[in-house]
């Protein structure tokens, strides 16, 4: 446990009679891709929202690098180096893709509180977005406004983004949701990549996906984590079969 | 080069004032005119900091104008008409009840927001009511216009003329630097998604209570110019009607451009005098135009040419 990048310890979460998050205990390992899966309704949203900041638990405890921060709203954790994507895609429209990504990098590139000098011109900001767009392979599309890119295009500018604040986790939620066939292919060779230099906490509603892709996976049922461990394990796993994977299987 | 374009029109704008008194606008009368929309103009520059940059509405804004008005009243009772200290305790004026005011603002947004900046400024307009050392719900008229150096320049037209025409073009030049700096970037950002922009670690709230205390400054300023234009200050400047004329400024302008909201002061305040020539009921014709534009000019008058060009085309 003490070489982990992200602790969760019995997390509880309550909206009104409903117990979404029911202590839950998870351990995200520094590098690689640990899925969480479960049915529709289960609480992964909401656990996501928990570990971003973006959500305050009942209680129990959440460790980020060595930290707690279970009290720590959104962006001081965003500052720690825990970058999310949304489920519903969220860039900037009106910002270029390149902009959009300079401003991840602007983050965490000095004070913010500067008046006079035009920020499209400041070369740093501009080569650190380049590259992070380079390596998910939309740099060609740089100079677009990013309400005009197409789906698949918008979900690798959220990975731009998220990679361009340098994390130490990048929390991704339904990254594949919603990409046509040729796009998952290209998302999923994407995070094949970056889990061999980022530590992904990867909720995601495509088997195949994340069977490829996990070193571990984490079952959610009702709020509930009803199994963790290697893939094969899940897969093997007769709660796992007979609450979640037998509807697919 | 793209950037030079920009600027075009608004600096032709700017000549165009400038040029204005020996090109047959050098009446008394039309230049108190201009005075008065570039004035509005600089208030409305603050104004599209806030809806157009951060877009949060203010309908409190004339409250900002007004007290930089008042600043003018306070010193002009003690006797003090000295720019060195009129100018100063105008904009910060403006600039503190911004930050008092904002510290609570800041916090919500949308109608929320609206609602907020109108309370207070209707608490600011009745306070300025009951003032009866500065003649209450009357006004106040002044001894006499602010002196630069102990000097009775603002006494000349034309050098108020150009005192408001500087002024007005350091404000654009001001807000249009604040928008594209790294600042500027992030108040835009938040605008359009604040929930992204706290993920990428940036609290919003200092950065649009920043925004709105700038335009605080500028709305404070614009009321010392105001109460200098008019040499008279009323409660009514801080009106909350006063406040939908500047955010019809803002819009009618445009929000795409902070020239937008010059050219919106410059539009309304000389319709409304030339309407108010043709027949007292004027607020009959003004309000259908001013709806008409709304739906037709997309990107409001500094849209304008823009969308001439795509009907040329098309």
């Amino acid at each position: 446990m003490a070489d982990s990048i992200l602790a969760l310890e019995g997390l509880r979460k309550r909206f009104g009679g409903l117990t979404v998050t029911d202590d839950v205990s998870l351990s995200v390992a520094p590098r690689g891709i640990h899925a969480v899966i479960g049915p529709n309704g289960a609480g992964k949203t909401t656990l996501i929202h928990q570990i971003s900041g973006t959500l305050r638990p009942d209680a129990g405890q959440i460790r980020f690098a060595g930290r707690e921060v279970t009290h720590l709203p959104l962006h001081r954790r965003a500052r720690l180096g825990l970058a999310r994507s949304f489920q519903i895609t969220a860039v900037l429209p009106g910002f270029s893709a390149l902009e959009n990504v300079a401003l991840a990098v602007q983050a965490g590139a000095g004070s913010s509180f500067r008046f006079f000098r035009p920020a499209a011109g400041e070369a740093r900001l501009n080569a650190a977005a380049m590259a992070a767009l380079e390596q998910v392979g939309l740099a060609p599309r740089a100079g677009v406004k990013a309400g005009a890119l197409s789906h698949g295009e918008k979900r690798q500018l959220e990975l731009a983004i998220a990679l361009a604040l340098r994390p130490k986790l990048l929390l991704l939620d339904e990254p594949l949701a919603g990409a046509g066939p040729e796009e998952t292919e290209r998302l999923i060779l994407l995070l094949g990549r970056l889990k061999a230099d980022y530590a992904i906490l990867l909720v995601e509603h495509d088997m195949q996906a994340v069977f490829a892709l996990a070193e571990a996976v984490s079952v959610l049922v009702y709020g509930r984590l009803i199994a963790s461990g290697a893939p094969e394990a899940i897969r093997a796993d007769p709660a796992v079969r007979a609450a979640y994977l037998g509807e697919d299987a | 080069m793209a950037r030079w374009r920009e600027a075009a029109l608004p600096l032709l704008l700017f000549a165009l004032l400038g040029a204005a008194p020996w090109i047959g606008f050098g009446e008394g009368y039309v230049l108190t005119l201009l005075a008065r929309a570039m004035i509005l103009g600089i208030a409305a520059l603050g104004l599209h900091l806030l809806v157009g940059g951060a877009g949060l509405v203010s309908l409190g804004h004339a409250a900002l104008l007004g007290l930089g008005a008042y600043a003018v009243v306070a010193l002009d009772a003690a006797r003090i008409t000295e720019a060195l200290w009129v100018a100063p305790a105008a904009i910060g004026g403006g600039a503190l009840f911004a930050l008092l005011t904002g510290a609570v603002a800041v916090r919500t947004s949308g109608v929320q927001f609206i609602m907020i900046t109108l309370a207070f400024a209707q608490m600011a307009f009745f306070t300025a009511g009951s003032l009866s050392v500065y003649g209450g719900d009357d006004g106040y008229t002044l001894y006499g216009r602010t002196e630069i150096l102990g000097r009775r320049w603002l006494e000349d037209r034309l050098v108020f003329h150009y005192l408001c025409l500087g002024l007005l073009a350091a404000s654009w030049g001001l807000v249009v630097a604040i928008l594209a700096s790294r600042f500027g970037r992030v108040l835009r950002a938040a605008r359009e998604n604040a929930l992204r922009v706290a993920a990428l670690g940036f609290n919003p709230a200092p950065y649009r209570l920043l925004a709105y205390v700038i335009a605080g400054g500028m709305a404070g300023l614009a009321g010392a110019l105001l109460a200098n234009a008019t040499e008279f200050v009323a409660p009514s400047y801080l009106a909350w009607q006063r406040s939908g004329d500047l955010l019809f400024m803002v819009i009618l302008g445009g929000l795409g451009a902070p020239h937008g909201a010059v050219l919106g002061a410059l539009a309304i305040v000389l319709l409304e005098e030339w309407l108010g020539h043709w027949t007292a009921h004027w607020r009959l014709i003004f309000g259908p135009l001013l709806i008409l534009s709304v739906l037709f000019l997309k990107g409001g008058l500094a849209g304008l040419p823009a969308q001439l060009r795509g009907a040329g085309r098309g």
